[in-house]
């Protein structure tokens, strides 16, 4: 994200990381594998609400309702319709889309804490039915052992599998952020009445934003059920979302990467904390709260200030708290 | 009318400190555990009573505590953050909660007095559940007239209109929000030691309750007290006539309700104060 000299080590960074993640599978043990599986999942779903969030400025409370709706999507289409799997695979994010058509076209005609709160409502709405639906998807029981072909099936197969997926909805949600629509976007964020006065149809792209972040986190939920094999309703309760938030807070708003590096560190933590205690949202309450007293730019926020000290102040918008 | 208590506080923090506090989940439910704890220590009908007025006064400390030590440092900061706070504060009362009173479930017994049922109009209902009714307007008076009638609740008020000016003239407005928010906690927590004989108490109560408590302040208008009266009410018919016709998505009603309310009139049913 910096400028010509700095550019060139992002570049290197990048791909010395990229050939480190595609042979750390052969270095470290299973478990390992599938933690970071798990960590690109949780930071594809964390940077597709960042579009929203961090770069679009709506308060989109109920993210992990598309996650969830990608997800079932995914596990119903093969379980029940027994479709093939490349097919659902494609169809899951769409219908996850078109969720965030729906929602986010009720959605985008209120602004700020009403928009959050219709969608708060609308996405405890899905969470209710799939809760109940116990012919469809099983209630709170779930669906468990969803079939995967043998190429994905192991945890390395499936870490391939995610890890290319990831990368590539990298590349395209960063031409994205780039493009003169994440542009506007961003601009919309900070001064949604100057766009709107230079002819900018404010909520249409919005609502695309939404739509688009929506598939994103379709994929997210897709990837998910590849690596887990299993769907239960807590992937669309509101709690989740907050998570979800709390990553994108943790990694920076302004920043592109830093919801992904939020994503890492709360899953980690999650984990490895989880090991010594039962309290780790505990901890994860404290380090929030040091958070947002001492670093409301995030960690990826904070890491960019002291590199671009000089005086760039792309990521901190007049927004920034 | 459990939830018209909690959704109270809520409203009224809402009203006069604009804070989505997703907290008070959290503190309903340490309502609940320490009435379950004060009727441990204290047997018989008399512990329920001390539970049901210690209760609330356990959780305004609580309150209290967080609201001086982390809270107020925060009121100038945007709605994001704040949320944001209050999770991460609900996140931490969670598992303070599972320290001190273990992850079991946990129930206590209303008084005999409640034993039976009384009949009105035909209808016969629990007598606790009488008495929980009764005890949800009771409230509800008391609030208003503490909010429109005694002199820190007119200041409170006025704090949540200008904050500045109110400041201006004097007043210590950071004590006045201290005491709203603690208000609020007070509520949280009578709700709680109301609601402990009518279901078990169990960590994750917290979540289940905030967003209910959200959704019906919203539908019922932004810090008005008498909205949050008019939401519960829509929730719970809503939810009632959901198990009368369809049991199964009997959950799915209220929700329903509220998306609908909220499509035709998105800043609530009453007047809001924001």
């Amino acid at each position: 994200m910096g400028k010509n000299g700095s550019s060139r080590i992002t570049v290197l960074f990048l791909a010395a990381l990229g050939i480190l993640l595609l042979f750390l599978p052969s270095m470290i043990p299973r478990f390992y594998t599938y933690i970071l599986s798990l960590i690109f999942v949780t930071a594809l779903l964390a940077m597709s609400l960042n579009m929203v969030v961090g770069h679009g400025g709506l308060f989109q409370f109920h993210h992990c309702v598309f996650y969830g709706v990608g997800a079932y999507a995914f596990a119903l289409m093969i379980t029940k319709a027994g479709l093939p799997m490349w097919l659902s695979f494609i169809a899951a994010p769409l219908a996850s889309a078109l969720a965030g058509l729906m929602i986010g076209w009720l959605c985008v005609r209120l602004t700020k804490l009403y928009f959050g709160m219709l969608q708060i409502s609308l996405g405890s709405l899905i969470w209710a039915i799939t809760f109940r639906w116990y012919s469809l998807t099983h209630g709170d029981d779930g669906i468990h052992g969803i079939p995967m072909p043998g190429l994905i099936a192991g945890t390395t197969g499936a870490y391939y599998f995610i890890l290319l997926f990831f990368a590539l909805c990298l590349l395209v949600m960063y031409v994205i952020f780039k493009s003169p629509f994440g542009m506007t976007l961003q601009a919309m964020r900070d001064n949604p009445d100057r766009c709107a006065a230079v002819g900018i149809n404010v909520r249409r792209h919005q609502l695309t934003a939404i739509v688009v972040a929506t598939f994103f986190a379709g994929i997210a939920g897709v990837l998910f059920v590849v690596l887990e094999r299993t769907v239960f309703p807590d992937l669309l309760f509101w709690v989740l979302s907050l998570e979800v938030f709390i990553m994108c807070l943790l990694g920076g708003w302004f920043t592109f990467a830093g919801p992904a590096l939020g994503a890492a560190i709360t899953v980690a933590l999650r984990t490895f904390v989880g090991i010594y205690t039962d309290y780790w949202t505990l901890v994860l309450g404290t380090l929030l709260i040091f958070l947002i007293f001492f670093l409301p730019e995030g960690v990826m926020g904070f890491i960019l200030e002291k590199l671009e000290s000089r005086g760039r102040k792309e990521v901190s918008g007049p927004r920034g708290v | 009318m459990i939830l018209f208590i909690v959704c109270s506080g809520l409203s009224y923090v809402l009203g006069v400190l604009r804070v989505p506090n997703v907290a008070h989940g959290s503190l309903y439910m340490i309502g609940a555990f320490a009435a379950f704890s004060i009727t441990k220590l204290v047997a018989g009908p008399a512990g329920f009573w001390l539970a049901l007025i210690l209760a609330p006064f356990i959780v305004a400390l609580v309150g209290f505590v967080a609201e001086r030590a982390l809270f107020c440092h925060l009121y100038e900061r945007e709605h994001l953050m704040l949320l944001l706070f209050t999770f991460a504060l609900s996140l931490i009362l969670g598992d303070l909660v599972k320290i001190v009173w273990g992850a079991e479930y946990k129930s206590i017994m209303a008084p005999a007095v409640f034993d039976g049922t009384v009949s009105i109009m035909g209808a016969s209902i629990p007598k606790y559940n009488f008495f929980l009714l009764m005890i949800g307007p009771f409230v509800a008076v008391a609030l208003w007239l503490f909010a429109n009638k005694t002199k820190i609740g007119r200041i409170a008020r006025a704090a949540a209109v200008d904050r500045e000016m109110v400041g201006a003239v004097g007043i210590n407005v950071s004590w006045v929000f201290a005491f709203a928010f603690v208000l609020g906690c007070f509520l949280a927590g009578l709700g709680g030691a109301l609601v402990a004989p009518t279901v078990s108490i169990t960590l994750g109560m917290d979540h289940n309750l905030i967003i209910e408590a959200f959704l019906i302040v919203i539908i019922g208008g932004l810090g008005n007290m008498w909205g949050a009266m008019v939401g519960s009410l829509i929730f719970g018919l809503s939810q009632a006539f959901g198990v009368l016709f369809w049991p199964q998505f009997a959950i799915v009603f209220p929700y329903m309700a509220v998306v609908i309310v909220l499509i035709w009139r998105p800043k609530g049913l009453l007047k809001s104060v924001w």
